[in-house]
C-alpha cells in the first residue's frame, strides 16, 4: 500500500504546477489559528454582552416623569423603605406609592418646586405617575417580595445602594443565573431581623433586613443577636439562620417549578 | 523478499468467480482513470438531464424554504402534530434521514478498515449522501422545537440563566450523537477529497477553477510526507467514524425506547434501528449509484459488483429489521402485557393498519427478491426494490412515531393524526435539498474517489512489487 501510494504520488508530481505563493502556507496555517481564535472570541463577545448592562439595563439610571432621588429621601431624609413601598412584607408585589404618599409632604414642603409639577398635576386630576420600572423580571417567573423579606434578605442584597441612587437603577442583571447564585447557596446573604440593640448605633433598633448599612458579619465586626449569641462569619450566621427560618432546601428552592409556575 | 510465481506475470488483485463482475472493468490505466473521473466535472458540458433534475430538485429546495418560512412564521400549528402526537413528520423524517446517512459511514469507514477495496469506486458519494442526509436529518430537530432560533439552548454553554441541558434526557444524547456524526462525516468526506480535489486543481484550465480546486486542496502536493499524513489521518476518522455507525441510531433510538409509550419501550430498538440505518442507506445509496452510473457512462467503475454487494447488504440488514419486527410480535404474545399485546394489534389491525401492512410488504416481502442473483444483477430492478426500502424504512418510523403515540394507556387521551399540507412539503422540501445537493456534489467534486481507484489498477500493483524488489 505505502509503496504504492509513493508511486502515484511520484506520478502526480511530475504534473503539479504552482497557482499560489509558498506564504499561502504559512497563511494556510495561521488562518486554522485565527478561525479558532475568531470563532471562540465571538461566542465569548456574544455570551458578555448578553450579560452587559447594555442588554440587562444594570446600573443604567433610567429617566423618569419626576426625578426621583432614593439618595435624598432615604440618606437624607431617613425615609424606612416600607414607608412607600407599604406591602413588601406581605406580598409579592413591593408596591409603588400612591401620589397620596408623595403629598404627604409635599402638600406642606416644596409646594411650588416646577420639579414637583406632574406629582401635583396627577394629584389634581387622580391619573396616576407612570414610572418606568427598573427591575423587571419576564412574565414567566414567579417573584414573591415577602418570602424574602420574611427569611431575611436586605433590601440592598438585590437592590444595591439605593440609598445612594440620585436616580434609581438596577443593581442586578436579574438573570437566572443571578437568581440561582443565592437559591443554590440560600446562607450566602441571610440576615438576622433583629439584632442585640447598641444604643451608640440607631440602626440596631430597626429591623436589619431594611438596614442599608448593614454588613455581615467578620471577626472585627461580629453580629450579635439579642439573645446574645456572636457570629463572626456569615457562613456560621448564615448555615444558624436557614436552620431557624425554616428556610426550605436547595433542592426544593431550585426546582423548576419554584420560579416558573 | 519471496514473490510468488504470478507477480511476474499478469498481476491478479482478485480472484473472481465464474459470472462474477469484476469491481473495475478492464483496460483501465492510471491515466483513463483520472481522465474520467476529472472529465465528469472539468470537461462534461452541462446536459438537459442534469439541468431538468436541478429545475426539479431545487424547486422542491424552495417549496422547503417556503414551508419552514411559513412555520418560524406561524409555529408548529401549521403541522398536523397535536397532542397525543406531539411528534409527527418532522421526527419521522428525522429518523429516515439520519438512517440514510448510516450506509455511507459504513461504506467509507467499516469497508475500509475491513479492507474491502470495492468500497473505493462508491464510498465518496455515498459519504456525500451521508454528509446532505445528515443536513437533511439536523433540520428537523431544530425546526420542531417550536422556537427554533432559541435552538442553541440544546448544547451546553455557560448561559446567563445558570443551568445546563438536562443530561438524562436521550434528546440531549441526540444533539452529541447527531453533531458528532455531522463534524466527523464532514471531516472524514473533506480529507477524503484532498488528493482528488489536487488533481481537479491540476487538471483544470480555467484559472479560477484552477485557483478554487487549489485552494480546496489545501497545498496538497503529493509527496510521501503528504501521503504518509493522509494515510494516518484517514485511518484515525475511520477508526472514530466506525463506532458512530452503531452509536448514532442506537442513540437515535434511545429517544424512543426509554419513553414509556408502549411500542416504543422496548429493548429491541438499538439493534433494529441501527440495522434499519445501514437498510435504508443502502437502498439510498443504490438509488444514487445506479443513475450515476448510467447517466456518467462509469458502469466500468461502478459495476455490477457494486450493485451486487450493496444489495446483498440490504438482505442481509432487510432480515434483522424483519428479525426487529417479529420480536416485537412475539414480544407481544410472549410477555402477556396487556399494552403490549394490545399495541401489536392495533398496529396490525387498528385505525392506521395499513401502514403496518404497507410496511411489512415493502420492508419484508418485496425486498426478498434480493435473493435472486437476476434481481441483483438487474439496474432497474435494483433501483424499484431499493424504492420500496425507502418507502418502507419512512413507513416503519410512521408506525412507530404516530401509531404508538394515537393510541397510549388511557382510551380517554387515545387521538389520531392527519399531517398537512406544511408536513409533506417539509419533506418533499428536504428531498429538494439532498438532490440539489447531490447533483451540485456530482457536478463540481469527484463522486468516485479518483486516487482510490488507481490502486486498484494492475499498473499499482506492479509498482509495488517492483519497490519491493529494489
Amino acid at each position: 500500500m505505502w509503496g504504492c501510494m509513493r508511486a502515484v504520488g511520484q506520478w502526480m508530481a511530475s504534473y503539479m504546477a504552482q497557482i499560489f505563493h509558498r506564504s499561502a502556507n504559512t497563511i494556510a496555517k495561521a488562518s486554522i489559528i485565527a478561525a479558532i481564535l475568531l470563532i471562540g472570541g465571538l461566542l465569548w463577545a456574544g455570551l458578555e454582552l448578553q450579560r452587559s448592562p447594555y442588554y440587562t439595563y444594570a446600573g443604567v439610571a433610567r429617566s423618569q416623569p419626576v426625578p426621583f432621588s432614593h439618595l435624598h429621601h432615604v440618606s437624607g431624609v431617613g425615609l424606612d423603605c416600607r414607608y412607600c413601598h407599604t406591602s413588601v412584607e406581605t406580598s409579592g408585589f413591593a408596591g409603588i406609592p400612591p401620589t397620596k404618599t408623595c403629598m404627604n409632604c409635599h402638600s406642606q414642603i416644596w409646594t411650588n418646586a416646577p420639579m414637583l409639577a406632574p406629582v401635583r398635576e396627577s394629584y389634581r386630576t387622580g391619573k396616576s405617575l407612570i414610572w418606568t420600572r427598573v427591575d423587571n423580571l419576564p412574565d414567566f417567573v414567579y417573584f414573591d417580595h415577602s418570602i424574602h423579606i420574611n427569611k431575611g434578605i436586605g433590601c440592598n442584597t438585590c437592590h444595591g445602594p439605593v440609598d445612594k441612587m440620585p436616580l434609581t437603577y438596577a443593581y442586578a442583571s436579574m438573570q437566572m443565573e443571578w437568581c440561582l447564585n443565592c437559591h443554590r447557596d440560600p446562607g450566602k446573604y441571610l440576615r438576622p431581623h433583629r439584632v442585640k440593640e447598641d444604643p451608640k448605633d440607631p440602626h440596631t433598633m430597626d429591623d436589619q433586613v431594611f438596614n442599608m448599612t448593614y454588613q455581615q458579619p467578620t471577626a472585627e465586626h461580629p453580629v450579635v443577636l439579642p439573645d446574645g449569641q456572636s457570629f463572626t462569619s456569615q457562613d456560621a450566621l448564615g448555615a444558624y439562620l436557614v436552620k431557624v427560618k425554616h428556610v426550605r432546601s436547595v433542592r426544593d428552592i431550585t426546582s423548576c417549578s419554584t420560579c416558573h409556575r | 523478499m519471496e514473490t510468488s510465481p504470478e507477480s511476474n506475470a499478469t498481476p491478479v488483485l482478485e480472484r473472481l468467480l465464474p459470472d462474477q463482475p469484476a469491481v473495475l472493468g478492464p483496460g483501465h490505466t492510471m491515466g483513463t482513470v483520472t481522465d474520467k473521473i476529472t472529465a465528469i466535472v472539468l470537461r462534461r458540458p452541462m446536459t438537459l438531464g442534469w439541468l431538468g433534475g436541478f429545475v426539479i430538485a431545487f424547486t422542491m429546495l424552495n417549496m422547503l424554504v417556503l414551508a419552514v418560512g411559513y412555520l418560524f412564521f406561524k409555529g408548529v400549528g401549521i403541522w398536523g402534530i397535536n397532542i397525543p402526537v406531539g411528534w409527527g413528520f418532522a421526527i419521522i423524517n428525522f429518523v429516515w434521514w439520519v438512517g440514510i446517512g448510516h450506509a455511507g459511514t459504513l461504506i467509507s469507514a467499516i469497508l475500509l478498515l475491513l479492507k474491502q477495496n470495492w468500497r473505493n469506486s462508491i464510498n465518496r458519494f455515498a459519504e456525500a449522501m451521508t454528509l446532505f442526509a445528515v443536513a437533511c436529518a439536523g433540520m428537523f430537530p431544530l425546526i420542531h422545537t417550536g422556537r427554533p432560533w432559541l435552538a442553541y439552548w440544546l448544547f451546553p454553554y455557560p448561559s446567563s440563566m445558570g443551568v445546563w441541558p438536562q443530561f438524562r434526557s436521550p434528546l440531549v444524547w441526540d444533539v452529541f450523537a447527531v453533531s458528532t456524526y455531522a463534524t466527523i462525516s464532514a471531516l472524514f468526506w473533506f480529507i477524503g477529497l484532498i488528493p482528488d480535489l489536487a488533481t481537479f486543481r491540476d487538471q483544470a484550465k480555467n484559472p479560477w477553477t484552477k485557483r478554487i480546486y487549489g485552494l480546496l486542496s489545501m497545498g496538497w502536493r503529493g509527496s510521501a510526507r503528504h501521503w504518509k499524513r493522509y494515510e494516518s489521518a484517514y485511518l484515525l476518522l475511520a477508526g472514530l467514524a466506525t463506532p458512530l455507525v452503531l452509536s448514532v441510531h442506537t442513540v437515535v433510538s434511545f429517544d424512543f425506547a426509554i419513553a414509556i409509550v408502549p411500542g416504543w419501550h422496548t429493548t429491541i430498538f438499538p439493534p433494529y434501528f441501527v440495522a434499519g440505518a445501514i437498510y435504508s442507506g443502502f437502498a439510498m445509496v443504490l438509488v444514487l449509484a445506479i443513475p450515476i452510473r448510467k447517466f456518467y457512462g462509469v458502469e466500468d467503475m461502478i459495476t455490477l459488483r457494486h450493485l451486487d454487494n450493496s444489495a446483498k447488504v440490504m438482505l442481509a440488514t432487510g432480515l434483522i429489521v424483519a428479525y426487529g419486527y417479529s420480536m416485537e410480535a412475539f414480544f407481544a404474545y410472549y410477555s402477556g402485557n396487556f399494552w403490549e399485546r394490545f399495541m401489536f394489534l392495533n398496529r396490525a389491525t387498528g385505525p392506521m393498519s395499513w401502514a403496518y401492512v404497507l410496511l411489512i410488504l415493502f420492508n419484508i416481502l418485496i425486498p426478498q427478491l434480493l435473493w435472486f442473483r437476476k434481481v441483483r444483477m438487474s439496474p432497474p430492478m435494483l433501483f424499484m426494490v431499493s424504492v420500496v426500502v425507502l418507502v418502507g424504512m419512512w413507513l416503519e418510523r410512521f408506525v412507530i412515531v404516530v401509531v404508538s403515540l394515537t393510541r397510549d394507556f388511557l382510551p380517554s387521551s387515545w387521538g389520531t393524526y392527519t399531517a398537512t399540507r406544511w408536513d409533506y412539503m417539509t419533506f418533499l422540501g428536504t428531498l429538494g435539498l439532498f438532490f440539489t445537493a447531490m447533483l451540485l456534489f456530482v457536478r463540481v467534486m469527484p463522486s468516485i474517489t479518483i486516487f482510490e481507484m488507481r490502486t486498484m489498477l494492475p499498473e499499482s500493483k506492479v509498482q509495488e512489487e517492483v519497490a519491493a524488489h529494489d
